[in-house]
């Protein structure tokens, strides 16, 4: 494959001598260029992050991940991550479900209304949740005469991480959907089976690894958000302080060391994530690749 | 009646894909739905399915009406255009997931897709996957599979179109004789004549949604309802005449027209194998040059062109042309023996004419 890219380069080459080749020169200070953008703006930080949370010794690094409020930041963390994802998925698959099969009133309208929490900034989302929810907005009061809080707890910070996140398992799906079409589940129908069988053993199959790599998506993102919780969240240690937001508190208070080794769980997650959808491209590529296949009816006897 | 449509019409939005469908299958019988694509012929499949719900009209599926029945209650099975495939099962399952819906037990299960996959020669390939099977393998598992729950119909979305020519005529072969072994009712969708011929019992014929005629092949070929299945069904040479003097008239060629008025157009058509042609070019009334020669195997088809400009399409055996020593640029002679009068598309036509020529001149007679 590579062999037959760099012999294609070097007929195009040959035909155009002085063509449209870039002289070394410009060619090799793009590549260091851009090599070094990404080390020094991307590794560096990543690396130093490592360096930081471990400057003094193995044990003040667990010792600052085991402080008692960091610990709840990691389990509150976990939780809201645990209620934003399975929604999501849910919520994610019914709106790719809708837009991918249906024909409807107001369907561009549905594909526009996903994508706005990409469009709004996360801070605007959490002012949004509170002038709803908080004591001075519409329906604060009355939540709060029934002692139910929203804002400034934990309901709220899943609110507003689930706003946030909405649109990734949808984005993954809308296109996969699409592209199956809707005539294997039509058979399926035409053999007998109840629409749940359909889904079950048709339709998230053929989905699967899509709605894999749209939920490790989400999950980062719930995980890392920062702007929209610090808005609802009201910042309280041990209470309602998620990870980003204790990285945050730590660093404000001059902890370095435990501001950084709370950030190395992030960096880890980040890296798992990136591990991951590498992982999962490589396979829908796979799949693809076959699909293409399929269609071409080039297949093996 | 195994399948019958009465009054059925669908419209899409407002509009019209099928106007007042009505038409039956008996059981057991091989039949094809043939179009122009557009025709709505897929519709009705889809409609008769459950796939489509259709706008108004009833749908009889052995003599229970199943307007209101979902898709699963109706007991059919479909053959997508794309076979459609389960991508993520295997051959085995994917014969079985109609049984499996159906909670059939694990060794019916087992014996029923044994029995299918010898009868459809698939033995050996159960564990490979649709990306793993050639297209007619494919086609093969696709039919397996809606036959596998004993659906009380079949019905074929163009079963042939998307392999190429070569597997095509086999397949066609092979349907045959499934039929005949299984004897199940089958509805397929074509747009192509000559599969329909070759392969259906009957055929029904649409066009933007009406249905022009239905009948067996030969009587939509030998008395065709209207021009739509005179020209859609085989070649025909159709010529627009001008009416004078009771004659109707295009270039050298003439028909009589007693009794119609001056200036009134006039079409005819006639069958390609209607036209008679001679070398001895005193033999028939009208002269020709052959100008091309197509050969479609067995049958060669002939394009004549006469000095008028005119081109009339002819056909004869191979046998029948080496016998007249015939080949591109030689002037040949020839009559047309049968033709009809067209209307408009769609009307009812009149009978062929058969036409008598007087004795053509001897060449004693010329000298």
């Amino acid at each position: 494959m590579a062999g037959a890219v760099k012999n294609h380069g070097r007929r195009q080459t040959a035909a155009t001598p002085r063509g449209i080749d870039e002289p070394p020169l410009l060619r090799w200070t793009l590549i260091v260029l851009a090599m070094g953008v990404a080390l020094v703006f991307l590794l560096l930080p990543l690396v130093n992050v490592f360096a930081q949370a471990l400057a003094r010794g193995v044990r003040a690094y667990f010792a600052a991940l085991t402080d008692p409020d960091s610990w709840s930041a990691i389990r509150l963390t976990l939780v809201v991550a645990a209620f934003t994802v399975p929604l999501n998925a849910v919520f994610g698959v019914a709106a790719a479900w809708a837009i991918a099969k249906f024909e409807f009133r107001g369907k561009s309208l549905l594909i526009t209304l996903i994508d706005l929490p990409f469009s709004v900034s996360p801070v605007v989302s959490g002012l949004m949740f509170v002038i709803l929810f908080g004591l001075q907005g519409y329906l604060g009061a009355g939540l709060d005469a029934r002692d139910f809080k929203i804002i400034f707890a934990t309901p709220g910070i899943v609110l507003a991480t689930v706003f946030v996140t909405f649109p990734f398992v949808a984005r993954e799906l809308i296109p996969v959907m699409q592209a199956a079409g809707a005539e294997q589940e039509q058979a399926a129908m035409t053999l007998g089976a109840s629409g749940w069988q359909t889904f079950w053993h048709v339709t998230l199959p053929s989905v699967k690894w899509g709605l894999l790599y749209g939920i490790i998506l989400c999950n980062a993102r719930a995980m890392g958000e920062f702007g929209a919780v610090f808005v609802v969240s009201g910042r309280v240690s041990g209470v309602t302080e998620t990870l980003p937001l204790r990285v945050d508190k730590l660093y404000q208070e001059y902890n370095a060391v435990g501001a950084f080794a709370v950030a190395s769980l992030l960096a880890v997650l980040a890296l798992v994530t990136l591990g991951l959808k590498t992982f999962l491209e490589w396979r829908t590529q796979r799949e693809y690749a076959r699909g293409e296949r399929i269609t071409r009816g080039g297949a093996h006897p | 009646m195994s399948i019958a449509l009465e009054q059925v019409s669908k419209r899409f939005g407002g509009v019209p894909a099928v106007n007042q469908v009505s038409f039956s299958v008996k059981e057991g019988e091989l039949v094809a739905l043939l179009g122009p694509s557009g025709g709505g012929k897929t519709t009705v499949l889809r409609m008769i399915a459950g796939l489509e719900m259709p706008t108004e009209g009833d749908l009889f599926i052995r003599g229970q009406r199943v307007n209101d029945l979902s898709v699963q209650q109706r007991n059919i099975g479909f053959v997508f255009q794309s076979y459609a495939l389960f991508k993520n099962m295997n051959v085995f399952k994917n014969i079985a997931f109609g049984l499996r819906v159906k909670k059939w037990g694990k060794a019916a299960i087992a014996a029923r897709v044994a029995e299918l996959l010898e009868l459809f020669g698939l033995g050996g390939l159960e564990q490979r996957y649709p990306h793993q099977l050639s297209g007619g393998q494919r086609q093969r598992v696709a039919i397996a599979r809606a036959l596998a729950p004993k659906p009380s119909v079949l019905l074929l979305d163009e079963p042939f179109g998307a392999v190429d020519a070569k597997i095509r005529q086999e397949l066609r072969e092979w349907l045959v004789r499934l039929h005949h072994e299984l004897n199940v009712t089958t509805l397929f969708v074509t747009h192509d004549q000559e599969e329909a011929m070759e392969v259906a019992n009957r055929i029904v014929i649409f066009s933007r949604g009406n249905l022009e005629q239905i009948g067996t092949p030969r009587e939509v070929y030998e008395q065709p309802a209207n021009e739509f299945v005179a020209r859609f069904i085989g070649v025909m040479n159709v010529l627009d005449t001008e009416v004078r003097g009771g004659v109707a008239r295009v270039g050298e060629l003439s028909f009589p027209a007693t009794g119609q008025p001056d200036g009134e157009r006039m079409r005819i058509g006639f069958r390609p194998y209607a036209v008679q042609i001679s070398t001895d070019l005193t033999q028939y009334h009208y002269r020709a040059v052959l100008r091309h020669t197509f050969f479609l195997g067995i049958m060669l088809r002939l394009e004549l062109e006469l000095s008028s400009g005119l081109t009339v399409r002819a056909r004869m055996t191979k046998e029948e042309y080496a016998h007249l020593g015939l080949e591109d640029g030689r002037e040949v002679s020839f009559q047309i023996r049968q033709y009809r009068v067209l209307a408009r598309e769609t009307a009812p036509l009149p009978p062929e004419v058969a036409v008598t020529y007087p004795t053509p001149p001897t060449i004693a007679e010329h000298i």
